[in-house]
Order: structure tokens, then sequence, then C-alpha cells
């Protein structure tokens, strides 16, 4: 592995909520290295989007970070994120660490132009005179293929289609040159033609500036198209981690077994595909035992009373399962 | 009896707008534009395309959901538009639907007793008796709990909703299923529940089905054949394994090439097409994908081409195929 860049330690975030405490996130641990390319993948509820708002600080009430560590290995210093102060942290986000979010729209403010959102972030972080942070803006819509780019910095974001919308968003995050990028869903909205684009942008953001990117999705032919490292989330947990390639290919937990046979593959033709009985666990109640046991088909015992520990059993890739580890 | 069910010819779908201030300028948005296809008895024709493609459209208008502008839809040797009252009421109840957010057509209020009875007693089919014992039968045919029967459809997860949104679409026993991005909410655990009921149902029933889908992975699963929508028309239709292995049409070949697929091997090819699906008011001339084609010549600008069939079942609509 690269030169650590992140560190989560046992992050948990809740949200109290007057029926119970959900229990969202609950200790989940994973390092990415510089340039790295990260993806954590799960169905809904399984902790990934609300892992990577922990990681921004961007949990608003009645949610909160309840422990855990998120260390940012920074030029000179590290640098907790979970404990920062909410003023030094909004100078890293959008700085250090920038985040694209599945619908450009809730981050595109829509009666600003295009040119004023991408212009304020260089002047403000990377202290750029008005004329400076207008040609930097420019190159970067260039760079992210909008044509005309001079013209349609005066366009406001409803004037933009939502391919050219998430386009914008990734210039934006590339504004200041972040060392981290986390893309929450980036592609999910868009058309399968214009999702092929923006996973090609952000490879190439990636190449190019050395960035590190954690990708959050749903969709594993996604992950196969551009992570390194894959996190495999379920109920709050993560419950395996390995190279791209081994999740694939050898997929040891159980449920990243069944979540692999549930996807209908282009030139593979099965008569059936595999399903999962049952339903996640409610995130409110105290889970005892492997959060799946419920629903896996090679279930012991053991699996119902302990929980299994993360075990790396050959190099890179850890599984939490007491029987398949 | 005829091995086909539904055939459309040259069914076109139109929809008059008006755009400026007053509503001055008036356009006319052309969402199916002379599209030929048959649906034989017990296939499934899936229908694969981007948004604004026309797929949904084409799928309302079969259902007669929408009034055609011009053009004819034939069920079971009938022509559609030649029926009224109590005729076309019988070909109606033959054909049924199910969406994409099985919440939004299922009405909040109402048990999914209530929900399931409904058509039965608009059709007037059964007792009471008799029609409460259908109810059960179809919450068992699709792997709901009896004691569904008397809950409201906010109690249930998306894919058990969508198993009640089946359960209503069989209860008048149809013909034809249109599937309009059944799955396209769900989590794939569950997407891949309710493919397999599907395709059970199917076998167990006879049913036929046009299966919509932008999806294309999951509509080659269901399909026998597929039929590529752009802009309104059907580029290209054969039998999915072809249109997947040997794609004919430039636009299905970039479609296929743009599915993100679970191979890392395939990693880091660059697969991207260039440009944006045009807007169906403002349409090119020639043949509609020709702004975005890589091997687009001039012919292509001026000159629209038809569908041809260039392989036993295979139809294309390109110049250069």
């Amino acid at each position: 592995m690269n030169k650590p860049l992140l560190e989560v330690k046992n992050l948990k975030t809740e949200f109290r909520l007057s029926q119970g405490t959900v229990h969202a996130v609950n200790g989940v641990s994973f390092t990415i290295g510089e340039g790295e390319v990260l993806g954590i993948v799960g169905e809904s509820g399984c902790g990934k989007s609300v892992t990577a708002l922990s990681l921004m600080r961007l949990i608003e009430s009645p949610g909160r970070i309840v422990d855990g560590q998120v260390l940012f290995y920074d030029r000179d210093r590290i640098v907790d994120l979970a404990a920062l102060p909410l003023h030094e942290m909004e100078r890293i986000r959008g700085n250090k660490i920038s985040m694209i979010f599945q619908d450009p729209m809730t981050s595109l403010n829509p009666v600003l132009t295009i040119g004023y959102q991408l212009t304020e972030p260089l002047k403000q972080h990377r202290s750029m005179s008005e004329d400076q942070a207008r040609k930097t803006a420019i190159q970067l819509l260039d760079r992210v293929g909008i044509p005309e780019a001079a013209v349609r910095m005066n366009d406001y974001p409803h004037q933009f289609s939502g391919g050219m919308r998430q386009r914008v968003m990734v210039a934006m995050a590339a504004a200041c040159q972040p060392r981290l990028l986390i893309a929450d869903e980036p592609t999910t909205a868009l058309d399968v033609t214009i999702q092929a684009q923006i996973i090609d942008l952000i490879n190439e953001l990636k190449e190019e500036t050395g960035t590190s990117v954690i990708i959050i999705t749903h969709d594993l032919g996604v992950i196969a198209g551009i992570a390194d490292q894959v996190a495999v989330m379920y109920a709050g947990h993560i419950i395996e981690k390995s190279p791209v390639r081994e999740i694939f290919s050898a997929p040891r937990h159980p449920y990243t077994q069944a979540l692999i046979g549930s996807i209908p593959r282009l030139r593979y033709w099965p008569d059936r595909l595999t399903t999962i009985e049952g339903a996640p666990p409610n995130l409110m109640t105290e889970i005892t035992g492997c959060p799946f046991h419920p629903r896996c088909p090679v279930r012991i015992q053991r699996c119902e009373a302990e929980r299994p520990p993360f075990i790396e059993s050959t190099p890179g890739h850890a599984c939490a399962c007491w029987v398949n580890a | 009896m005829s091995d086909i069910l539904v055939q459309t010819n040259d069914l076109v779908k139109s929809f008059p707008i008006r755009r400026g201030f007053f509503g001055q300028r008036r356009y006319r948005l052309v969402a199916v534009d002379r599209v030929n296809l048959a649906i034989r008895r017990g296939e499934t024709l899936g229908l694969v395309g981007e948004s604004g493609c026309g797929k949904s459209t084409l799928g309302l208008t079969i259902m007669r959901l929408y009034e055609p502008t011009s053009g004819a839809v034939w069920f079971n040797g009938q022509d559609m538009a030649q029926l009224s009252g109590k005729e076309l009421q019988k070909h109606r109840r033959q054909m049924q639907m199910i969406f994409q957010d099985p919440l939004a057509s299922l009405d909040p209020r109402m048990t999914v007793e209530e929900i399931l009875r409904e058509p039965l007693m608009i059709h007037g089919i059964g007792s009471e008796q008799e029609q409460i014992l259908e109810v059960n039968r179809l919450l068992n045919v699709t792997g709901m709990p009896a004691d569904a029967a008397l809950r409201f459809p906010t109690e249930f997860s998306g894919g058990q909703q969508q198993r009640i949104g089946i359960a209503r679409a069989l209860a008048l026993e149809p013909k034809l299923l249109i599937c309009d991005e059944p799955v396209s909410a769900l989590d794939v655990s569950v997407q891949a529940q309710i493919l397999n009921l599907l395709r059970d149902l199917q076998d167990r029933f006879e049913l036929t089905y046009l299966f919509i889908s932008h999806n294309i992975a999951v509509t080659a699963f269901m399909s026998r054949r597929i039929g590529v929508m752009y802009l309104g028309q059907l580029v290209e239709i054969g039998p999915s394994k072809e249109i997947v292995m040997q794609p004919l049409h430039p636009y299905t070949q970039a479609l296929i090439k743009a599915v993100p697929e679970p191979e890392p091997e395939l990693k880091r090819l660059k697969r991207s097409l260039l440009g944006e699906i045009p807007s169906p008011i403002d349409r090119p001339t020639g043949c509609p994908f020709h702004p975005r084609c890589p091997i687009a010549q001039e012919r292509c600008k001026v000159e629209q081409p038809a569908l041809r069939e260039l392989g036993p079942d295979h139809s294309v609509a390109c110049h250069l195929a």
C-alpha cells in the first residue's frame, strides 16, 4: 500500500430519534493510501453514505459521530477530522477533501452562475485574484469537457443537462486540487452512456493529479471500472475488504457472494439469479452475532451469538465471517 | 391462431407543446416515431434505451393509455382502434402493466385486499367469497404472506410493494404484461427476487412480456429478443445474444460498451460515447444518431435509414451496417 492518506478507526455514527437510536455506522475502519481508489459498496441503508458524510463532518442533528477517529495525513501533520473544530474543518472541506453527490442540484446554488460558484472557492482557498480565478475556472470547465467554457461561465445550473452538471461538479471538486475526492453515487442518476463519460473523467482526474478517491455506490459494475480496493458494507459494518479483482473472482463473505450472484451480467445467462432471503436488520435494535446471520445460507450456531472478527487471511483481503474467513 | 400477440404498424405518438411567453412558440415532441414491432406469444421482448428515447411512451401507447397520433396497434389479431366500449374493455383487460415505482401506483388508503379485488369488482368477476379466495391465490403466487391482505401498501418494503403491483396486474389473467422499469428502484438483491419471480410467472401462466428498461444486462437476462430505441425510433431489434455479442448499430455498440460491467479486467478501457442525446423537440435530420455517431457519413445527415433485416430475425436502421 502507498503512504496512508486517510485512516478511519472504529467510526460510529448514530441518529437519535424519538423512536430510538439508529446505529447507521457501527465501527467502521479502513485506510486509503495516496493515489488510491477505494470503492465502498452496499445496498440501501448499509451506512455507506453516512460514512462518507461523517468523514466530511456533514452529519446534521439528530445524527452525530459518537466514536472513532478519522486521521487525515496532511502534508506535515496528522489531524483527526472527527474531533476537529468545525471552523477548521471548513478549511479542509472543498480544499483538501472534496465531495461529489448523486444529485448535482443539491450542491449547486440555482441562483448563482456556474462561473461564480467555481471562482469562489479558488479565491477563498487558494487566494487567487478575480482574474486568475476566472482563468482557472475556464480551464477547469474546458478540462471536464464543457464546450465553450468561457461563455458557459455566465450560465445558471438549470441551463446545463444532468451530465453536464455532474461535469461541473467534478470541475468544482477538482478546483483546489484536493488530496482526497469523495464521490457519493456520482453516476446513479445518469444515463449509461453519460455515466461512462463521468467515470472516465474521474479516472483521468485521478491519473493527472494523483488524488485519492473514495467512491460510494450500489453498483458493482461502477466499482469494477474504477476502484483499486473494495469495501463491502452491510448493516453499518464493513464485512469484507479486498483488492478489486479478488472481490469478483474470489468473494469470501456469503453476503458478498450473494450480492455478486444477484446482478445480471451482460455476457452470462444463468437460469436464475442468486437471491438473499429476508431483509437487512433493523438498525435500531441491538444486533448480536454476525449482522448477516438471519439471512445467511451457511450460518452455524456461533454466528448467532458472537460477532465474527475482521480477519485478513491473505494479504489485502479481509473478511468478517466465522465460516468463510 | 397467429403466433404474434401484439403488432405495431408505423406507430407514432407525438405531443404538442408550447414554449416561450404566453406559449407563443409551438412545437411537436415526437416521442414515438413510426415504430414497427411484433411481440410473439409467450416471449419476452426487451426494450432498451436511455431517458427520453420513447420506450415508456411506446409501452403506454400499446396499452392505449395514450391515444396513438397515427399508425396502429394490433392485439390478438384485432386492430385496437376499431374497438370501443365493451369490446375494448374486454381486450384491454388482457394487457396489464407494472411500473417502476410500485407505491405511486398503489392507493395508500386501500388495503392490499381491496387493491387486488378492485379489478375483479370493476369487471364483475366472481362473488365476494370467490374474490377473496382469488386474492389469497394472487398473494400466494407472488410470494406474499397471506396476512398481507389486511395491511396497507406502505407497511411493505419496496420489493414487496412491487409483488403487490404484480399480483394486481395478474388479477384479470392477462395475456400481455408490460413491465416498465419494474426493478429500477430496487436494491440488487431484491431486484434479483423480482426478476426470478417474473420468469417463474411467465412459465406458469404462459404470459407474454414487453420488458422496458434502461439496464441492458437486466433486459438481456429477461428477454429472448431486444429492441433498441433512440430518439423515438427503433434502431435495432434482434435476438438478445446477438444484440449483446454482435451489435450492428453504432448506437447499440456504444450502449453495450458503456455498461459498467462487474469485470475488473475490462477496467480503464476508454469507452465513452461523445456528446449527449439531442432534444426530441429539435431532432437531427437524417439518421437521429448521426451527430454522435463515430462513423457517420454525409448520407447519414440527410437520409433517414430504414429498418432492414440483415440476419435471421435481426434488423438494423443504419446505412452503414
